[in-house]
């Protein structure tokens, strides 16, 4: 329809990168904003309880979405990238093989994905830590300063990790794509 | 106040929870690093050919942060703990996590 078409491997490379690995990347600038609201002082007891449950909602999607863009990354999109050649083969069709044959572009390789591969997984670790303590703690997050603060860290964290990993996933894939 | 004293849930299970999850990171770095060191370990750790040996560093990790998870919930789950204590190993312990996955890092040890 209106000459947009997918192989089934652009298919699932915009499933994990696009739609999962967005999608968690913006849900970040809510759940960061409702849980630096929570403070007594800024919210009645019925708003805290509000934001509470919306943020435990909020965190444990995000938590999912994590998971599902690693497990999508690991075991679809990324056999398809560092699948070996066979003699002769056409390397565009081999991301890995095709980045690592030609040195001006190399590095997205030997740096890029061999970041990206692993610092993609710290993601769904540190936010299933937050949604859990957003879970655990619920609006008792609003009274105890210090362990919003260090769930926030977290929270920062886990976008930083994923934020690498979504960057450089970008950037290779505009360099040898997966098709 | 939003929650009364008897109710108030202890340090112990948010401890728990971040110095696990640090763990499990670090577990992800090192593995990393010993698997660019060792082609032995690199290839141990190869549970799925297709996925190569990121799979074993990523599932280890993973099972060492939940039974590590559960063992320090079970033991902290009545107790306040030093929280500030915990959570600045747990931070220190994440940033060997992300230095250990760092490829200008890790392809020093390269075997």
């Amino acid at each position: 329809m209106f000459g947009l078409s997918f192989t089934p491997r652009e298919f699932w490379a915009v499933v994990h990168g696009m739609i999962l690995g967005g999608l968690y990347l913006i849900a970040f600038a809510g759940g960061f904003a409702g849980l630096y609201m929570m403070r007594p002082q800024w919210m009645t007891n019925e708003g805290l309880r509000k934001q509470a449950h919306c943020l435990i909602t909020g965190t444990w999607i995000m938590a999912a979405v994590a998971w599902l863009t690693v497990f999508t990354g690991t075991y679809i999109v990324y056999p398809w990238y560092r699948a070996k050649p066979p003699e002769g083969a056409d390397l565009t069709q081999y991301p890995r093989s095709f980045l690592k044959a030609n040195e001006a572009i190399a590095a997205w390789h030997n740096f890029g994905m061999e970041w990206k591969e692993h610092v993609a997984w710290f993601a769904p670790i540190l936010a299933t830590v937050v949604a859990y303590i957003v879970w655990r703690y619920r609006d008792q997050l609003a009274e105890e300063d210090r362990l919003r603060k260090y769930t926030l860290l977290f929270f920062v964290l886990a976008f930083v990790a994923a934020a690498v990993a979504g960057l450089l996933g970008a950037l290779i894939t505009k360099a040898a794509p997966v098709v | 106040m939003t929650s009364n004293v008897s109710n108030r849930i202890p340090s112990g299970p948010a401890a728990a929870a971040f110095l696990s999850g640090s763990l499990g990171i670090f577990v992800i770095g090192l593995l990393t690093t010993l698997s660019e060191a060792s082609h032995a370990i690199g290839n141990a750790l190869n549970w799925y050919n297709p996925s190569g040996p990121l799979v074993g560093k990523t599932l280890t990790g993973i099972i060492v942060w939940l039974i590590s998870w559960y063992i320090l919930n079970r033991m902290w789950q009545d107790r306040d703990v030093n929280l500030k204590s915990m959570f600045t190993a747990a931070i220190v312990i994440v940033a060997l996590g992300f230095l250990l996955t760092f490829p200008p890092f890790f392809t020093l040890f390269k075997g």
